[in-house]
């Protein structure tokens, strides 16, 4: 598929074709994610960073990446507030913003946000995370991470614990390591397991998830342990959030039935998920997953300004 | 049937009108949602045979006979979605004049409205909702928007 002046809204729109030769490309910019090589390759091209809502990493990570290769970045985030305050419709303002850039990267509180910035657009839109609904640059980060540990993604035995209702990433993730022949385990309490729709679309696609609310007895199989946050507003009982919050902090006596070559990612921001402990154990593997956003993000913006 | 008359013994026979036949076992009070029939606009007889034998597989069905009311297009894509193997029959003199059967597309814009409430279609944007049409028997319909599936559906409808 040739990514050139194409959108990047769910990572749905991907196959396995796609993705590989996106993860393919991330690879040979790490050197320039690190300012190791630097080539201008995006240059003269002007990225706008809309951000409805929040979102510091995504939004440096991005323009990181923009610099990395020489592409301009303008932060269009102000006409968000200008707009809300105005009433004006989602639709009129990416009209204006599409004017001032070649690339429109949204954040947004609404699902199917993207959708419609792309819509709307002329110029390509990346989806930077709407709502609950999807954020594929970093699904695409994340199947980074672990290929570039793993290998391969293929066969690989993956945990997802936390927020797996609400959690946004472990979403599109689940969808994609389906995609790639990745078993999965989901491990959450039961209000915040897997939404049922999800569920059954990943057994849809031959995966045939097994769902547990105990950590403690599928932590001994798995290869990579994707951690999320459980927010704190999800539970309207303190003390029951308190209960599931402890059940599920990852700490060095909980990794003595891991397999030595366990890596834990973790989307970051940490709460108390993590133990401080664990960053200095070879099983953390979030810092790197981090950085890998700067590559991963080159990759897409290359991809989609100049084509692969 | 060969002559075209109907021949129905439990729900009598109207003149002129519209026979909505096999329409899904229990779905046919969410039909007459649709039609926009209630106590104050009703000027014609309906009939409506719920859970009524269906002789196509040995199962059951609601029958609905409006009389004096012919369908418009969009009234008809509608009950297509909560009853997809409705049979619509217009009746003109006791006759059918026309009989087809409901057609569920593969893409649905405008019908219903997103179940998600955050999803951007029900935030004032200038957009119909958009659905994928993923299963047909029942029916199951994918936002294209925001991804979910309609939930509901004959509650959705717009
Ligand atoms: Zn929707």
């Amino acid at each position: 598929m040739d990514f050139y002046d194409k959108d990047l809204v769910s990572i749905r729109d991907l196959d396995r074709e796609h993705i590989e030769s996106l993860l393919d490309l991330s690879e040979e910019m790490i050197p320039y994610a690190r300012g190791e090589k630097v080539e201008r390759m995006l240059d003269g091209k002007v990225l706008g960073n809309l951000f409805f809502e929040p979102s510091t990493r995504t939004k440096l990570s991005f323009e990181s990446a923009a610099c990395r290769l020489g592409c301009s970045v303008i932060d269009v985030s102000e006409m968000s507030m200008t707009s809300i305050s105005k009433g004006e419709t989602l639709a009129d303002t990416i009209r204006m913003v599409d004017a001032y850039c070649d690339v429109i990267v949204l954040r947004h509180p609404h699902e199917g946000a993207a959708r419609l910035a792309a819509k709307f657009s002329e110029n390509p839109v990346i989806n930077a995370g709407d709502g609950a609904g999807s954020h594929p640059t970093q699904t695409l980060l994340d199947l980074f991470t672990m290929r570039k540990v793993k290998g391969s993604l293929d066969g690989l035995n993956v945990v997802l614990v936390g927020d797996l209702k609400y959690g946004r990433t472990v979403h599109s993730l689940a969808d994609a390591l389906t995609m790639f022949g990745a078993k999965l385990t989901l491990v959450a309490p039961e209000t915040l397991q897997m939404p049922d729709d999800i569920y059954h679309h990943l057994k849809e696609k031959g995966c045939n998830p097994k769902k547990t609310s105990t950590l403690e007895d599928v932590i001994g199989q798995a290869d990579v342990l994707y951690v999320t946050r459980i927010q704190r507003e999800r539970f309207p009982d303190p003390a029951e959030y308190q209960k599931v919050a402890g059940t599920y902090r990852i700490d060095n006596t909980m990794l003595r039935e891991a397999k030595s070559d366990m890596i834990v990612m973790h989307p970051l921001p940490r709460v108390n998920e993590i133990a401080y402990e664990v960053d200095s154990t070879p099983h953390a593997m979030y810092f790197e997953q981090a950085f890998n956003g700067v590559p991963v993000r080159m990759a897409i913006l290359r991809a989609i300004l100049r084509g692969i | 049937m060969a002559d075209g008359k109907i021949v129905e013994t439990k729900i009598p026979p109207i003149r002129n009108g519209t026979v909505i036949d096999h329409i899904s076992n229990g779905q046919s009070l969410n039909v007459l949602k649709i039609l926009g029939v209630n106590e104050n606009n009703i000027d014609s007889v309906i009939s409506i045979g719920m859970h009524v034998p269906s002789s196509k597989c040995n199962s059951w069905k609601d029958v609905i006979k409006v009389e004096d009311r012919e369908l418009d297009p969009q009234t008809v894509d509608k009950i297509a979605l909560i009853a997809p193997e409705a049979t619509i029959s217009i009746i003109r003199d006791y006759y059918i004049a026309e009989k087809f059967n409901v057609r569920l597309e593969d893409h649905i814009v405008g019908l219903a409205k997103c179940s998600n409430p955050n999803c951007i279609t029900n935030k004032g944007e200038p957009i119909d909702p958009e659905f994928i049409v993923e299963e047909r028997c029942p029916p199951k319909l994918r936002c294209v928007y925001c991804d979910r599936i309609l939930t509901n559906i004959s509650d959705n409808l717009l």
